[in-house]
């Protein structure tokens, strides 16, 4: 079982500045996207709760689907990021 | 009577126990350098460390605490879901991949990558265990309410328990068996969570009108000692009395008396449409000494249990009050901040081998968290129906509900929670040991110390901080473990993620500027939680108007402060050019 075999660092990563900063500006995008989501679920949540008692489809209401919405919007959003990163050339994992 | 031991459970529950042991045991020889017992080498997949981001982070406060919370309470319990979720946003987006490329064994080494200031070391070091002690302490309480039931013995024989399987585990590889065993019950807390919440569906829900499901019950501790249940002393014999487990639905959609198998979204839906009886506490001392604490039932719309503020933590947020608003706000920021913030999870991206790797790893633990997220609405509504929970412990839902479907269900819940408590708190270990051997030892001293001298001294600091976390575990017995780690992320989020996130982003920072962040947050978010109406109120047994906070949680103020104190001593302190 050579693969549990973790005495020792792995070699340095290759390094590419644009790429790097072309990843961060991507998060940062996304961060911020899903940043103005949450802070208007908390808003409402602690402002105007009423709303969330309203039951919009499938008889869920308001309170329920925005959360789970939240907790999807997350892993769509990851997996967005994670498709359109760049990778260094000769690089990556 | 609730508890009962079951031989199904033990057998299970010692099996988890040796697989966990016999893993570690055989990894111990594999990792004797620093590199191996600090950051398992860098040679961790990427998809074994996005699980094992799961087993690490996926803590009894997310299995028992917030089960529990929305077993009693409702929705508010999901509310700590969503932040939680939320966090890893935050580690994605802006700290994965940079911190990877700064760090090597600890979350100091990416403090201190650009300045090699011994301060920075320091006060990364003492912020770590600081944070490691507050997340340690609902581990150790969450193994105590776990083992009870199982096993049939006393909270602080729990502890202790977990405590010593986990020094073995730390003690004998480090990252490298702390890894596996958190990818280990990952895997399986997904799997058998998935397990139960089908179960509950399958099972659907079932109306119990009759006036005995709604009794209220009592608990009396005589001025002598003696515990009364009901009126009777406490025990399962002729003539003793026991708690009755509660949960129900009292009334369904159409008056009808049960539904049958249900789909996720139809689950929720009838529960909307229902009536729920959920429980209340209340605790009164009499003249003589004698302590009665009456459990009621307050039958409540389903409309209300799925909306915010059922719960005494959140219910201002239903009032026009601007304090408790600004707690909850509070508590929101901190779940959001502290994540990225976590030393323990914070060093998990030293295992992989690129910032590729911490990326990828990072989605794939979004990934196993939001879906565990998603289930626990369905396993806390699901004990809250199921009419087996213990209405005097808020932190055991999770396994009492298991236990409604039978023993074999239970004791793989029990089982696997349980090393959920394993793999989060060798995780806080590991980044308490690497925090006092690799940033105090090496790093602020200046010791020199070969790689033998610094996994074997990581090693007694393992069993050091293994004692500390089964102490605290029997002092908080009584306190909610979801509650004990929203002080954690505050103090995370105060101390550590101002500092990281200008070091990244903002070019002026100094190593001045980052020190006072670090103590600034670290300082106002402990001293506020210890002012605190809560803190007051379960802690000191005093009353909460006297706290001279306005409101428990601390991140609204303190993350802001740490911000800014980190921008104005980088300004007084920037260099001459």
């Amino acid at each position: 079982m050579a693969g549990f075999d973790h005495s020792h660092m792995p070699p340095a990563e290759v390094r590419d500045p644009v790429v790097e900063r072309f990843n961060a500006r991507l998060g940062l995008v996304l961060f911020a996207v899903y940043l103005a989501a949450y802070g208007a679920y908390v808003a409402v949540n602690a402002f105007w709760p009423r709303i969330m008692d309203s039951v919009p489809f499938l008889g869920i209401n308001l309170a329920v689907s925005s959360g789970m919405g939240l907790i999807v919007g997350a892993l769509v959003l990851a997996v967005l990021y994670a498709v359109v990163c760049r990778q260094p050339k000769g690089g990556g994992a | 009577m609730i508890y009962e031991p079951s031989a199904t459970a033990v057998v299970v529950f010692a099996l988890f126990v040796a697989i966990t042991l016999g893993l570690s045991f055989y990894l111990g020889r594999r990792a004797r350098t620093a590199s191996g017992y600090y950051a398992a080498g860098g040679g961790v997949p990427w998809f074994v460390n996005g699980v094992a981001f799961a087993g690490d982070y996926l803590s009894a406060a997310s299995f028992l605490g917030i089960c529990g919370m929305i077993a009693f309470f409702g929705y508010d319990g999901f509310l700590y879901s969503i932040g939680y979720l939320a966090g890893w946003v935050v580690a994605l987006f802006v700290i994965a991949e940079p911190l990877k490329r700064l760090g090597r064994y600890t979350f100091a080494d990416a403090l201190d990558n650009k300045f090699g200031s011994r301060g920075i070391k320091l006060v990364a070091a003492v912020s770590t265990l600081a944070v490691s002690v507050f997340y340690l302490i609902p581990q150790m309480v969450g193994a105590g309410v776990l083992i009870k039931p199982l096993l049939g013995i006393p909270h602080w024989a729990g502890v202790v328990t977990v405590g010593v399987v986990v020094i073995l585990i730390v003690a004998t590889a480090g990252m490298t068996s702390t890894t596996y065993v958190q990818f280990l019950k990952g895997s399986l807390l997904l799997l058998f969570t998935g397990g139960l919440t089908i179960l509950i569906l399958q099972r659907g829900l079932k109306a119990d009108p009759s006036p005995e499901a709604a009794a209220p019950q009592t608990v009396t501790v005589t001025a002598d000692g003696q515990k009364l249940v009901n009126g009777k002393p406490h025990g399962k014999g002729e003539g003793q009395a026991d708690l009755r487990p509660v949960g129900r639905v009292s009334k369904l959609p159409g008056g009808a008396s049960e539904t049958g198998p249900l789909g996720p979204v139809e689950f929720l839906a009838t529960i909307q449409e229902s009536e729920v009886v959920l429980w209340q506490e209340k605790t009164v001392t009499d003249k003589a000494g004698n302590t009665t604490t009456t459990y009621s039932p307050k039958p409540t719309t389903g409309a209300d249990v799925l909306r915010p503020g059922e719960s005494t933590l959140f219910q201002g947020l239903q009032g026009d009050q601007l304090a408790p608003k600004l707690n909850f706000l509070s508590l929101m920021l901190a779940l959001f901040c502290g994540t990225a913030s976590l030393p323990h999870i914070l060093i998990r991206y030293y295992t992989v081998k690129d910032a590729a790797a911490a990326r990828k790893s990072t989605v794939v633990g979004i990934a196993a968290i939001g879906c565990f997220y998603v289930l626990t609405l369905y396993m806390g509504l699901g004990a809250m129906t199921g009419g087996a929970i213990d209405p005097s412990n808020r932190n055991n839902a999770a396994p009492l509900l298991a236990r409604s479907f039978g023993e074999l269900p239970f004791a793989l819940i029990s089982a696997v929670a349980f090393t959920t408590v394993l793999g989060t708190v060798s995780g806080l270990i590991v980044a308490a040991s690497g925090a006092v051997v690799h940033d105090v030892m090496t790093g602020y001293l200046k010791l020199d110390m070969n790689d033998t001298a610094k996994v074997r001294i990581g090693r007694l600091a393992a069993v050091a901080v293994g004692l500390v976390a089964i102490g605290l575990g029997i002092i908080f017995e009584r306190m909610n473990v979801n509650y004990l780690v929203g002080w954690a992320f505050s103090i995370a989020a105060s101390a550590n993620l101002p500092a990281l996130v200008m070091l990244l982003f903002w070019k002026r920072t100094t190593k001045q500027g980052i020190i006072a962040s670090v103590f600034a947050g670290m300082v106002t978010s402990l001293g506020w939680i210890l002012l605190s109406g809560d803190t007051f109120k379960d802690v000191y047994g005093l009353k909460p108007e006297l706290s001279p906070v306005p409101f428990s949680q601390p991140g609204l103020v303190t993350i802001p402060l740490s911000f800014a104190v980190l921008v104005v001593v980088s300004l007084l302190t920037r260099p001459k050019t």
